[in-house]
């Protein structure tokens, strides 16, 4: 585990931004869209509080990742994409599984390990695919995903369709080589690919500041002539208004585009993770002053939208989804040894 | 003194081309630079300069001349003063110039490294002129053979399936505008055109990634790399992506895609360019590794790899894209993934090579049998899965096996064979496995280190005989 230095925690960006600048006009919701973002964020945030609770029962093992705090991303860029649409992520894709409207059984069952798991328990946490919802993975390696993503906008211009390839990549993979590859190819060949950098702070323990020698992610492209945008990633409107330019833009032929998400983190970079390199007000800052499910529910309740009691049915209808799906994932049964065997290779 | 102007060296392996043009002729000046004629090989058409100044007194090959060995002598040059008088000795005691050539400025690359600046009069590395054409089995009765390189069969066999299927697409570096950096891809971008046969930039970890990322949406790239050894640059997305995916998914998502380029030992080009990577990828789960000899299974397997399912890594070899075999003339000749043949019956020890190994192997049966010794030559084709049981079937007969290999010795592939024999006819065996590879160093670039380096055909004839105990 990285040890903290001295320094102290670069200011998050979503906080930086606030804080500074007067807050960009966003389109607001309508009732419908704002309750659809409420239940799909708070779905992923149960969701991974229920994953934690799991890893801590020893019921998922090995590396576990939780996208709380991120949620406004990929609830955004869902509700900016249609069928057909490709995404693809790294090891920080349990909310992506999710948006793309993958089971939670399923996926549950994966990080227990698990025979109804989507891939029969032998991918877990990292390693999930729906091919059937528009999902490609789940990739461990940092990085990776990115020249997977942009081959599979390749598939998209090569079939001349007119689908979006959404490939994620976070803070830490935007200094890895093979990304840059990646932009010149799809640059070169005006490739349908939206690249989203979730950037929230921290690669595993290091702060963006002590990684990056440039620390305005969206404008990693600038090389390529890749257009690139800072969105604040915690507000569920400003990254749904970006996805709807962005995906256009790509529909258009016009080629890739970067948006840079600002976001953050509340749990450490893994489960063993104590995350010792920021302080705690930090993390209650963005906690209190930027969650994005926090956001919505204000904004509910504001606009009249819903009230206390309806909210309150609407967590208790996703309590019960989730403990369904944790109830599944700790009886279903390990997968057959069997298994062991297949799937290596395709007949 | 006239000077002798040679038959350039166009490229590391080239043993002879053909002077297509004079640009000169007897009696004109040249000047150092002045293109005096141009050569073609089968991979490109090249202009010899003039080095030396003086008057093109003879030209000794005429145009249209095909085939000319590297050294030949293409012309003499007269120096200041001298006369055609001069050359009435036919040439002999004349200095020698060797020519150097460089590609038409039309196709001029910048500092790739497949075509170093010609060596002049490169020395060759063993390479056999003459192959022996191992018989194909399960042919129809009847079936016509024509005579093709195994550079011509890989094309061939890459067009025949962009035909059937056109979700198979060939990338590369240097495969479309310039026909492949060894002229494998030569005429594929001008029957299927810039959307299926596309240039990329050098950039191999992010191309592989892209193939595999292409594959993951159901198209079947064919990845081609300029060589292997620029392949390790992409190894994380080879294992990683495209080997493990199918099983990490359980079942659910599918890389059907070839990767494939010359593989092995080519030579003198030292050690980063010259290396076998075949233990290598047939240590890894989920991908297959197809290494062919002959031109006809280069064609079969390549058709059978772009058809197959899964990853396959598709190992050829530079020394051997030149070479002619005969190959079936079949409107669809597929040769099975997995399966050895035996290239040449025996009774007295079992050789098991593949690829470059079989042009020793086949050579040391030849020279084994005047010493009455009756090798049976195994040549295995396919690395991952291995036919484990052609082998084992074949040393139940011989009671002894070698096996032949350019890559190193530790955990090579002759150790994996080394195992399957010692568990599976371990009772059979009247020898230990004896093992020829190359040596464990890096590829040393000068000429006499890098035959050392290298397995011989006398290092297999010395084998075979050592577990014959002759």
């Amino acid at each position: 585990m990285a040890v903290a230095s001295n320094k102290p925690a670069a200011q998050p960006a979503a906080v930086r931004r606030a804080s500074v600048e007067p807050a960009p006009q966003v389109p607001e919701f309508s009732q419908e869209q704002e309750l659809h973002a409420y239940r799909q964020m708070l779905r992923i945030r149960r969701f991974e509080e229920k994953a934690g609770q799991l890893y801590g029962m020893g019921l998922i093992g090995g590396f576990c990742h939780l996208y709380i705090g991120q949620e406004a991303v990929v609830i955004g860029m869902q509700m900016a994409i249609k069928p057909g649409d490709e995404v693809i992520t790294g090891y920080r894709d349990h909310g992506h599984m999710l948006a793309c409207g993958m089971d939670p059984k399923g996926v549950m069952a994966e990080l227990t390990g698990r025979r109804g798991g989507y891939s029969k328990g032998k991918g877990g946490s990292m390693h999930m695919f729906s091919v059937e919802k528009g999902f490609f993975g789940g990739h461990g390696i940092v990085g990776a995903q990115v020249p997977l993503g942009t081959g599979l906008a390749f598939a998209n211009k090569y079939r001349g369709n007119d689908n979006v390839s959404l490939t994620y990549l976070g803070d830490g993979a935007a200094n890895q080589g093979q990304v840059y590859e990646s932009f010149n190819m799809a640059k070169l060949w005006k490739l349908p690919v939206i690249y989203i950098i979730e950037n929230n702070q921290y690669g595993m323990g290091t702060s963006i500041a002590r990684a990056s020698a440039t620390v305005n992610l969206s404008q990693r492209g600038r090389s390529f002539d890749i257009p690139g945008e800072q969105i604040d990633g915690m507000d569920v409107r400003a990254v749904k208004a970006a996805g709807d330019k962005a995906v256009k833009w790509c529909r258009d032929g016009n080629g890739p585009i970067i948006l840079e998400m600002l976001t953050y983190r509340y749990r450490g970079h893994s489960m063993s993770d104590p995350a010792k390199y920021r302080s705690k007000e930090e993390v209650d800052k963005v906690r209190t002053e930027h969650d994005p499910i926090e956001q919505v529910r204000s904004r509910l309740l504001k606009r009249g939208f819903a009230n206390e009691d309806s909210l309150k049915k609407i967590d208790a209808e996703v309590r019960a989804i989730i403990n369904e799906a944790a109830e599944f994932a700790s009886s279903d049964a390990e997968p057959d040894p069997a298994e062991l065997w297949s799937n290596v290779y395709a007949e | 003194m006239p000077i002798e102007v040679l038959m350039p060296a166009l490229s590391p392996t080239m043993e002879k081309g053909n002077l297509a043009k004079w640009h000169k002729k007897e009696g004109d000046t040249v000047k150092s630079g002045d293109v005096i004629a141009e050569i073609e090989t089968d991979k490109a058409t090249m202009e010899v300069e003039a080095v030396d100044e003086g008057t093109l007194g003879k030209i000794l090959v005429p145009e249209g001349t095909n085939d000319v060995a590297v050294n030949t002598p293409i012309a003499m040059i007269l120096g200041e003063g001298e006369d055609a008088a001069a050359l009435t000795d036919g040439g002999a005691g004349a200095r020698q110039q060797k020519a150097p050539a460089r590609p038409p400025a039309k196709a001029e690359q910048p500092g790739m490294q497949v075509e170093p600046a010609p060596a002049p009069a490169a020395p060759q590395v063993s390479a056999p002129r003459q192959l022996q054409a191992p018989p194909e089995p399960d042919l129809p009765a009847g079936t016509e053979m024509v005579t093709m390189t195994v550079r011509e069969a890989l094309r061939d066999a890459m067009a025949e399936e962009m035909r059937r299927d056109k979700s198979v697409f060939v990338i590369g570096e240097e495969v479309a505008e310039y026909q492949g950096a060894y002229k494998v891809t030569q005429g594929l971008l001008q029957e299927f055109g810039a959307a299926r046969v596309i240039d990329t930039p050098i950039t191999e970890h992010a191309m592989t990634g892209l193939g595999v990322g292409a594959a993951f949406a159901g198209l079947k790239p064919i990845v081609e790399f300029m060589t292997f050894n620029f392949a390790m640059q992409a190894m994380d997305q080879l294992i990683n992506s495209a080997a493990k995916t199918r099983y990490m998914s359980g079942g659910q998502m599918k890389v059907s895609a070839v990767f494939r380029g010359p593989n092995g030992p080519a030579a003198r080009v030292a050690a980063q360019h010259s290396q076998d990577y075949t233990s290598w990828y047939s240590h890894i789960p989920g991908l297959k590794v197809i290494a062919p000899y002959s031109a006809s299974d280069a064609k079969g397997l390549l058709k059978s790899a772009i058809r197959d399912p899964n990853p396959v890594v598709f190992l050829e070899n530079e020394i051997l894209y030149g070479q002619s075999f005969p190959v079936p003339k079949l409107d669809d000749y597929l040769v099975p993934i997995g399966k050895a043949k035996i290239a040449r019956p025996g009774s007295d020890v079992t050789i098991v090579a593949w690829s470059m190994g079989m042009s020793y192997a086949l050579k040391a049966a030849d020279e084994l049998a005047k010493d009455n010794i009756s090798a049976e030559v195994i040549d295995l084709r396919t690395l991952k899965p291995m036919d484990a049981e052609s082998i084992i079937e074949s040393v139940k007969k011989t009671n002894r096996v070698i096996t032949v290999e350019e890559g190193w010795r530790q955990s090579g592939v002759g150790a994996e064979i080394a195992a399957i024999v010692t568990e599976g006819a371990f009772d059979w065996l009247d020898a230990p496995v004896t093992r020829v590879t190359g040596k464990d160093v890096p590829m040393p670039y000068a000429a006499n280190l890098e035959k050392l380096a290298l397995p011989s055909v006398a290092d297999v004839v010395a084998a075979a005989k050592a577990v014959c105990y002759r």
